[in-house]
C-alpha cells in the first residue's frame, strides 16, 4: 500500500470510530465549556477587559482540551496489540503519524468552531481587527499544538502514568507557539497592530517541528 | 585513569579557590552596584556551563539515536542533569542580583524568560527519563533531547519579539560597555573554574550512569537465567 493510502485509510478509520463513539469530541467540548465558565467566574470581565484577556483564555482552554483528545490518540491502538501489528507491517510509520495528526487536527478544529460562538456570547467579544486573521491563527496554531502533541502522546504512552506525562513534556516545548497564538489573537481582537510576525513565527514553528516529528517518529514507534 | 581523575578534581578545587579569591577580593567593587555585582562572576559562568551541558545533551542524543551507543545515552543523561543544576543556579543568582539593582526580583525579559523555558524543558526531560521504563528510556529521552534543543532558538526569537513589542519598565543592566581589566581577569578565572567543575560533575555522573546500566544489565541476565526469585 502506498503512503497516501495508509494515511487515508487510517484517518477514515479514526474518523469513523470517533463518529460512532464521539468520545474525544464530547469530552473536549465539555472540558472547554467548563474552562470557559470557570474563567468567566474567576475574572468577571467587561467587554473591554475580555478583549484583552480572551486570547489567553481561548488558547489555554483549547490547549487543555486538546490534551484530552491527544491522550486517547494512541491508547486505542494499544488494545489488541494493534500498534505492534502496525510495527511488523511494511506500512510506512510516517503515514500512520500523519493520519493521526490530521485526525486530531480535525477534532480540535471542530471543537474550536463549536466553542467560538460560546466565547463570543459569554465574553461579549467583538473583534476590532479582521476576523479572517483569527482563522489563520487558529489553523496554524492548532497544527503546532497537534503535531507535537501527537508525537509526544506516542512518546508518553510508553511511560508509566502516561496521562500525566503528556502535558508535562508538551507544554514546555509549546511555549513559543502558545505565546505567538495568544499575542496574535489579542492583537487582532484589540485591533492593536498586525500579527504578521506572529503568523510567520507560527509557520516556522509548524514547519520545523513537523519535520522533526517526521524524522523521529519511526524511531519512537520502534523503541523497545 | 583513576589517578588522573583525582588529580583533575584537586586541580579544579584549587582553581575554584583561586577564582573565588579573584572574584571576592582582587576584583574591584563596582561603582554604582557595589558588592552585589560580584554575583556576576558566578552567574555568567553558570549560564555558560548550563548552555554547554544542553548542547552536549543534544549531540549525545543524536549520537545515541544514530549509533545506539549506551555510553552516548549515559553522557546525555549526565549532561542534562548537570545542566539543570547550573541552570537552577543561574535562575537563583539572577533575582538575588536583580532585586537591589533593578528593584524587582524578576522581569519577563527575553533572556530571563528563555532561561526559564530552557529550565522547564530540561526538567521535563529528566521527568521523562524517570517515568519511562526499561530500554525504551534512552530512545524516548534522546527524541525529547533533540526537540528541546531545536526549541531553544525559537523560544529566544519569540520572546525577544514579544518583549521588544512591549518594552519593560526596567532599563539598564546591560554592562556590555566593557569590563575593567581586573574584573575581566576575575571573570575569566571563574569561567575556567566553573567549566572544570562542570566537567568533573558530568564525568562523575557519567560513570555512575554507566554503573547503573551495568547493574540493570546484570539484573536482566539473572532474570533470563531464572535466577531472580
Amino acid at each position: 500500500m502506498s503512503s497516501l493510502n495508509v494515511t487515508s485509510r487510517t484517518l477514515l478509520k479514526d474518523l469513523r470510530m470517533e463518529w460512532r463513539s464521539k468520545d474525544a469530541i464530547n469530552s473536549m467540548l465539555f472540558f472547554s465549556l467548563l474552562v470557559v465558565v470557570i474563567f468567566s467566574f474567576a475574572f468577571n470581565p467587561n467587554a473591554e477587559e475580555s478583549r484583552r484577556i480572551a486570547g489567553g483564555l481561548i488558547w489555554v482552554a483549547f490547549l487543555f482540551a486538546a490534551v484530552v483528545a491527544l491522550n486517547q490518540t494512541w491508547a486505542r491502538e494499544l488494545r489488541n496489540q494493534v500498534l505492534d501489528a502496525y510495527r511488523v507491517s511494511p506500512a510506512p510509520p510516517n503515514a500512520l503519524f500523519l493520519a493521526k495528526v490530521l485526525g486530531n487536527f480535525l477534532f480540535v478544529i471542530i471543537l474550536e468552531a463549536l466553542m467560538a460562538p460560546l466565547f463570543v456570547v459569554f465574553y461579549q467579544l467583538r473583534s476590532i481587527g479582521p476576523v479572517w486573521q483569527l482563522v489563520v491563527i487558529a489553523l496554524l496554531g492548532t497544527w503546532a499544538l497537534v503535531v507535537n502533541g501527537t508525537f509526544f502522546a506516542a512518546l508518553s504512552i510508553r511511560t508509566r502514568s502516561r496521562e500525566i506525562m503528556l502535558p508535562l513534556i508538551l507544554f514546555p516545548i509549546s511555549i513559543p507557539a502558545l505565546l505567538a497564538m495568544v499575542d496574535a489573537t489579542t492583537m487582532v481582537l484589540t485591533g492593536d497592530g498586525t500579527p504578521d510576525f506572529w503568523l510567520k513565527m507560527l509557520l516556522v514553528y509548524d514547519v520545523v517541528f513537523t519535520l522533526v516529528c517526521l524524522l523521529l517518529f519511526e524511531t519512537v514507534l520502534n523503541a523497545e | 585513569m583513576k589517578n588522573l581523575s583525582i588529580a583533575f578534581v584537586i586541580f579544579t578545587l584549587a582553581l575554584l579557590g583561586f577564582s573565588t579569591y579573584q572574584a571576592l577580593v582582587v576584583a574591584p567593587t563596582e561603582q554604582t552596584m557595589g558588592d552585589v555585582q560580584r554575583i556576576f562572576y558566578y552567574h555568567v559562568p553558570s549560564a555558560w556551563v548550563a548552555g554547554v551541558c544542553f548542547f552536549v545533551n543534544f549531540l549525545a542524543s543524536i549520537v545515541y539515536l544514530w549509533k545506539r551507543n549506551l555510553n552516548a545515552d549515559a553522557l546525555a543523561a549526565a549532561s542534562a542533569e548537570v545542566g539543570v543544576v547550573f541552570c537552577t543556579i543561574v535562575l537563583i543568582t539572577g533575582p538575588i542580583w536583580a532585586r537591589p539593582v533593578w528593584g524587582i526580583w524578576w522581569t519577563w525579559d527575553a533572556r530571563l524568560t528563555t532561561t526559564l523555558v530552557l529550565w522547564l524543558i530540561y526538567v521535563s526531560y529528566l521527568v521523562l527519563r524517570r517515568f519511562a521504563s526499561g530500554s525504551q528510556t534512552q530512545v524516548l529521552a534522546a527524541a525529547l533531547g533533540i526537540f528541546g534543543f531545536v526549541d531553544v532558538p525559537i523560544v529566544y526569537m519569540t520572546i525577544r519579539w514579544f518583549r521588544t513589542q512591549h518594552p519593560s519598565p526596567v532599563m539598564g543592566g546591560g554592562q556590555n560597555s566593557g569590563l575593567a581589566p581586573e574584573m575581566l581577569h576575575a571573570f575569566l578565572w571563574n569561567l575556567l573554574a566553573f567549566t572544570c567543575v562542570g566537567i568533573c560533575l558530568i564525568a562523575a555522573r557519567y560513570v555512575l550512569q554507566k554503573m547503573e546500566n551495568q547493574v540493570e544489565a546484570a539484573h536482566a541476565q539473572l532474570a533470563l537465567r531464572g535466577g531472580a526469585r
